[in-house]
């Protein structure tokens, strides 16, 4: 019998020092790039379209030609947004992941902190046509400042008010709202007419911090201080959350359902005529294909509190866009450099930032004839003037979480009929700021 | 293995080798056994002991985004994280705690309301009558379903502009002054306890069901002959004999929905209401989510821990009872 359990004590401790070595192993080894597979390449793109299936139309030929080139495959992989951030942390975690992949700008400066991207520096950015082809304003969020770079821009979007021109027509509005008072005067003229009048996905935490953020600007504050301690309870970010509650809580613009909202379900109210106005980045691709025509809808600038959009308190939009990025660890560390050259190259950016609506962030391409049209060009000038970057933070990511999450129960408090006040507003913001990690 | 089978041939010809060979074929017949076992184990081990250890390690280190990428060079954190979680009177610890009522509160309920409706079923469906396979079978496709599928379909039945329950509740039957939230606010917690009781109730019913198959027929009649009731026989045959079966369809049901991730996550996304947040969302979303993967390792320890001593307990006081009947 001893020899027995002495045999199964043994077997124990042997399985588990080879699971342990093997833990070991995947962690620790795979420190910088190599060209170990010099023929292919893996791609994780992020859901630009109005679905996968739609994305891989429009890349696929795209890599089709990437490989006619330069003989390299590449394996694409359309990720959904509910998983990205999931599937990269785990492959930075296992370091088993993609070569090239597409990030959320306002992720570069957490993801930068993980240490898991190759850094766009002076001789990397000369790998594909140096640094100042990019615009400056799409720069600005791919990392913290002062660093390198965690991935270069690939996609430019900005926010901007999409309005139905029938229900405008019929209520008897004559141009879009320029300020908030003025959208909201114009709502009681829309609700006049039994529509809804501006639509909110108060349930997404994401479109509750990039429109928390604008208001933030336009009330002269910021969630983060100069040195990037979080600030979420001073007076012009309390106003600006209240502000944009208020839309729903005080001014009734926002229709009480669009509280449970996170699914785009804003969107496809606009597209079938139920809602007058939206904010929405770059959304001109996904109504088409929901079926509204481009000219049943206008597309202004976002309002401002007065005056016209530029910088400082007139901001009206954040910077958003998705990012390029190369995981540091690839063992084909030229591909991938050759991929970021091809994908980022003037051609390449028109093709694909018409077919989703977007504008390029490469200087060069963006001028072309194709990003002239009006929608684009109020896209154009938000993000030339009066768009302003996410705080680059490495917190940015549980920022979102807690601020995101406080606005989403301020809307429910709001639909539910609660009253919304700014002492009830300071005290959810505190509650997110505790959260936050203690740095 | 191939010595073993080159060993085994020479024991084919027992009576003749058996002197020599006794103590090597002893220990034969007894390692056998536990040889056959060996892959097993080790893959019990790599597969769920190692990630265990891994998560306990883990609790004791700083691990934020700034040192996943190789937890080697993370920190220890000695026990902060674990004070960071049971300090109830700060916001992480204040959150933990809330999140552990409100879960305990809709498993006791969750549970209770399974097993009512489960073996309810079950007993009504026991005597033969037309159409009975129909309806079992009926009864068991919320349990057969793929959960996503299964709580996307009540999310928008859940919706408050056009969900099927507003429109019966408010429009058809005029229940309510105004349609109610349910996806967030407080009313989430009944909508919880509803998709969850509906996807468990099936299995108690299945589970009792095959218990009762169990209940000699002779039993209920000769109660029936001494002048018992229903009711009677349902309290002093039906659930007497059914009460092993209960003790672990109680214990197995109250794991699977103290820890149940996918219902809630389904419903309300990564950020769950107030009312309605499990702990296994809050864990996930204090380390996913805010990429405190240290933290999040020590709540679930914690977690462990305690369904580990509700497990203990409830073995140890539903054993002790059972004793004395066995004897």
């Amino acid at each position: 019998m001893r020899t027995i359990r002495a045999a199964a004590a043994g077997a124990v401790v042997m399985s588990l020092a080879l699971a342990a070595t093997a833990c070991g192993g995947g962690s620790s080894t795979d420190g910088e790039g190599s060209n170990d597979a010099p023929k292919t390449l893996t791609y994780w793109a992020s859901n630009q379209g109005a679905s996968i299936e739609i994305d891989k139309k429009v890349l696929q030929p795209e890599l089709d030609k990437f490989e006619k080139e330069t003989g390299i495959e590449v394996k694409l992989e359309v990720v959904p947004w509910s998983d990205l951030l999931n599937r990269i942390l785990t492959a930075t975690t296992s370091g088993q992941g993609p070569d090239v992949l597409n990030i959320g700008n306002t992720w570069s400066a957490s993801l930068q902190a993980t240490g898991a991207l190759l850094p766009w520096n002076e001789a990397n950015f000369a790998k594909i046509g140096g640094r100042d082809r990019f615009v400056e304003s799409a720069l600005g969020s791919t990392g913290a400042e002062g660093q390198d770079p965690a991935a270069v821009p690939l996609y430019s979007m900005a926010y901007a008010l999409y309005y139905n021109k029938e229900i405008f027509a019929d209520a008897g509005i004559a141009k879009p709202p320029a300020t908030w008072a003025e959208l909201v005067a114009d709502g009681k003229k829309i609700q006049a007419k039994g529509k809804q009048v501006i639509g909110a996905e108060g349930a997404n935490l994401s479109e509750n911090i990039h429109h928390v953020f604008t208001f933030a600007k336009q009330h002269g504050a910021d969630f983060f201080t100069k040195d990037g301690k979080p600030d979420f309870t001073s007076d012009g970010v309390v106003a600006a959350v209240k502000q944009y509650v208020d839309l729903m809580a005080k001014d009734k613009a926002i229709p009480v359902g669009n509280a449970e909202y996170a699914q785009n379900q804003s969107v496809s109210d606009f597209a079938k005529g139920k809602t007058a106005m939206l904010l929405w980045q770059s959304a001109s691709a996904n109504l088409k294909s929901q079926g509204m025509s481009d000219d049943a809808y206008g597309i202004a600038p976002v309002p401002v509190q007065s005056g016209t959009p530029g910088a400082g308190e007139q901001v009206n939009s954040m910077v958003a866009g998705i990012n390029l990025a190369v995981f540091k660890n690839t063992d084909n560390v030229d591909g991938a450099t050759k991929f970021v050259k091809f994908m980022t190259s003037d051609a390449e950016q028109k093709i694909l930032n018409t077919a989703y609506s977007s504008i390029p962030p490469v200087a060069a391409a963006q001028s072309d004839a194709a990003f002239n049209t009006p929608a684009t060009v109020v896209l154009k000038d938000t993000l030339a003037k009066s768009a302003a970057a996410l705080p680059q933070v490495a917190d940015e990511s549980q920022f979102e979480t807690a601020v995101g999450t406080a606005v989403k129960e301020l809307f429910a408090e709001a639909a539910a009929g609660r009253p919304v006040t700014t002492e009830s507003v300071k005290a959810r913001l505190e509650k997110a700021q505790q959260q936050m990690p203690a740095a | 293995m191939t010595t073993t089978i080159e060993r085994g041939r020479p024991g084919t010809r027992p009576v003749k080798a058996a002197p020599a060979n006794r103590r090597p074929g002893r220990i034969r017949r007894i390692g056998l056994p536990y040889l056959l076992l060996l892959p097993a184990l080790v893959l019990e081990l790599l597969v769920h002991l190692v990630p265990m250890v891994i998560g306990i390690v883990m609790s004791f280190k700083v691990l934020t985004q700034f040192y996943i990428r190789d937890w080697g060079s993370a920190p220890w954190a000695g026990l902060d994280n674990y004070s960071l979680s049971v300090d109830f009177n700060a916001p992480v610890g204040e959150a933990l705690l809330h999140s552990f009522f409100v879960t305990v509160a809709f498993t006791l309920l969750s549970v209770a309301l399974c097993w009512l409706i489960g073996t309810a079923a079950a007993i009504f469906m026991q005597d033969t009558f037309r159409g009975r396979g129909l309806l079992r079978a009926l009864f068991l496709v919320p349990y057969a379903l793929p959960v996503y599928a299964a709580v996307i379909t009540w999310v928008f039945m859940f919706q408050h502009d056009n969900g099927l329950v507003n429109h019966v509740l408010h429009d058809q039957l005029g229940l309510t002054d105004k349609p109610s939230f349910w996806l967030i606010g407080d009313n989430s917690f009944y909508a919880l306890l509803t998709v969850s009781v509906w996807k468990g109730w099936p299995f108690a019913f299945l589970i009792v069901m095959a218990g009762l198959q169990n209940i000699p027929r002779e039993l209920y009649e000769a109660a029936a002959l001494d002048g018992a009731g229903i009711w009677q026989q349902i309290r002093r045959i039906t659930l007497p004999s059914l009460s092993p079966v209960n003790q672990v369809l109680v214990l197995v049901l109250f794991l699977w929905t103290f820890n149940d991730f996918n219902t809630p996550y389904v419903l309300f996304g990564r950020a769950a209401p107030e009312a309605a947040d499990l702990i296994s969302v809050h864990i996930y979303q204090a380390s996913f989510v805010t990429w405190n993967f240290g933290a999040g390792s020590a709540m679930s320890v914690l977690l462990l821990l305690f369904l580990l001593a509700v497990t203990g307990v409830y073995l140890a006081v539903t054993s002790r009872g059972r004793r004395p009947a066995d004897a």
